[in-house]
């Protein structure tokens, strides 16, 4: 195992992060404080309470879930995707790392921003509400999967992107959407019965739900469902990495 | 020997045949330019032995290992500067080349990246971005980049591609300076006059093709080769006795005579010749020489594979 290169790699693109540290920090403590004045103040207001806990708490672990998700994504497939694009990928080819080193590299950068991220918006969150965290390791667990596995798919999008429009297509068209229905701003339990039963179908909910039961002890479905979900995704993607890496797909002509 | 290439073939996906089978040994220490046009193959094959390409058919080891199977060995001795500037382009300049060290597995050695940065006049732009560099410079951060890891064997796929005269030299000296410490070099190009003056060997590759290999000093003294044509005001059937001693050939038609002759040898006998000739009362009507170059053969070779 070459960890001096994993490292090289893991280091260099932290750099990237660290460069732009400003709008790292900045962008989710803005998007996270909007959050709140428009879904807690304006439209929470009028709602009670959800399944017990006030509607300005019920929307933290959604609203992480969201912002983590995406910037796993996002920053994963672009820190493959931008070697490819300018050509420096070659260095990665010709050097003495297999690919496991490679993904270890990218992918570890991509979670820990996503990490960060997450922490920030839970941080910025406790200063408005007041968020119970009941299995705190059960928490961090889910977190760090969900930052791991997306960040994995994230590295799928990056190598199979032949351009910046696709690179945005995925995290657009499916993720977003399947994080907004997921029940990020509302428990599964408010929709009418048909909704509730295609909503199942949807893998995000299951994160979720998973997610949210670590801080509130409460569930849209059992808790062991959605670690299997979460460990399933990264089991599915870190097979797909596999193939991608054997086959040289996209990467190696 | 350092790089043994066995029969090495490439198709790309699509049918298109890059590289149809190429068999080439590489000497230790030695510098080795690949010579040949545009799509001729050149870069495949640098690309197939550094890792960056699968080869679909034969094997190619570097010092011993095999590129696929023990790719991490065979790897790690191996630096390459590629023909495109590929390079991220926000990076401070020791940040990129400390990057590459460590991507080989290498420990960090500051005092080692500063030996290459100066060595190659990049110690002032350490701290500049990539981005705010010229051309030139950048073309030094991608050799730099290749040397970091400190290799045994440095490929330079079109170093000097639109590289001004200055910055050529330099690329130059750097290549025989690296040669000194023993370093093995195999460069491409289709500049003629750049495998004259810096390479060992020269190797002709056309169409997926290794035409030929030999030494460049052997290519030169084929190079010194000169012919001295004599032509006449009156046809001959045959050669005169008298000028039997200089192996003359009959041509066109017998109204020329051809000489040939080393421009390297002590003396080439034309005085002499010419005076004989007008002794044995042939008259001359004018005289022409002409030499075979680098360029003739290199061009004869390619036509030859592409017919």
């Amino acid at each position: 195992m070459n960890f001096t290169a994993v490292w090289a790699i893991y280091y260099s693109e932290m750099v990237r992060f660290f460069r732009t540290i400003a709008q790292s920090f900045i962008s989710p403590v803005i998007s996270t404080s909007l959050y709140f004045v428009v879904f807690g103040a304006a439209i929470g207001s009028r709602i009670d309470q959800v399944e017990g806990v006030s509607y300005g708490a019920f929307i933290v672990p959604g609203l992480i879930m969201l912002s983590v998700m995406t910037q796993a994504l996002s920053n994963a497939s672009f820190g493959i995707y931008f070697p490819k694009f300018i050509g420096t990928i070659y260095e990665l080819l010709s050097a003495p790392v297999s690919f496991l080193e490679i993904v270890l590299g990218f992918v570890g950068a991509a979670a820990t921003k996503a990490l960060f991220i997450g922490v920030v918006i839970l941080v910025t969150a406790s200063m408005f509400v007041d968020v119970p965290v009941t299995h705190p390791w059960a928490m961090v667990l889910f977190l760090v999967l969900t930052c791991v596995s997306f960040s994995l798919f994230g590295f799928i999008i990056g190598v199979w992107a032949g351009n910046f429009e696709q690179l945005q297509l995925i995290p657009l068209l499916v993720v977003t959407p399947l994080v907004f229905l997921g029940g990020s701003f509302y428990s599964i339990a408010m929709l009418p019965p048909i909704w509730q039963k295609i909503t199942l179908f949807n893998p995000v909910v299951y994160l979720i739900s998973g997610f949210r039961w670590s801080f509130f002890g409460t569930a849209d479905v059992p808790v062991g469902l959605s670690l299997l979900a979460i460990f399933g995704f990264t089991a599915l993607c870190m097979g797909i990495i596999w193939w991608i890496f054997k086959t040289g797909w996209r990467i190696r002509a | 020997m350092i790089v043994d290439i066995k029969d090495l073939r490439k198709t790309y996906k699509g049918g298109f045949e890059a590289l149809k089978g190429v068999t080439l040994v590489i000497k230790e220490g030695e510098i080795l330019a690949l010579l040949g046009p545009n799509g001729a193959g050149k870069t495949t094959l640098i690309s197939t032995i550094c890792g960056i390409t699968n080869p679909s058919a034969g094997s190619v080891s570097v010092g011993g290992h095999d590129v696929v199977k023990d790719y991490r060995a065979a790897r790690s001795m191996i630096g390459l500067v590629p023909q495109e500037i590929n390079l991220e382009p926000f990076n401070k300049v020791i940040d990129v080349v400390t990057y590459s060290r460590g991507l080989f597995g290498k420990k960090a050695n500051p005092a080692k990246i500063e030996e290459i940065l100066r060595q190659l006049s990049l110690w002032d732009k350490k701290d500049s971005r990539v981005m705010e560099l010229s051309g030139g410079m950048k073309r030094r951060v991608l050799i730099a980049k290749a040397l970091s890891h400190e290799p045994r064997i440095l490929f330079l796929d079109e170093p000097t591609a639109g590289v001004d005269v200055e910055l050529r030299k330099d690329m130059w000296d750097v290549v025989a300076a690296l040669k000194e410490q023993g370093v093995t070099i195999i460069l491409t190009t289709h500049y003629i006059e750049e495998a004259e003056a810096i390479a060992d060997r020269v190797g002709v590759i056309n169409g997926g093709e290794l035409l030929l290999v030999e030494e460049k000093a052997a290519l030169m003294q084929r190079l010194g080769q000169k012919t001295l044509q004599v032509d006449l005001q009156a046809p001959v059937d045959s050669v005169p006795e008298s000028l039997s001693a200089y192996n003359l050939e009959i041509a066109e038609g017998g109204n020329a005579l051809r000489y040939h002759y080393d421009t390297s040898g002590e003396s080439t006998g034309i005085t002499r010749l010419l005076g004989e000739i007008s002794a044995a009362g042939l008259q001359l009507k004018d005289i022409q020489t002409e030499q075979s170059s680098l360029e003739d053969i290199f061009v004869g070779l390619v036509k030859e594979g592409a017919a």
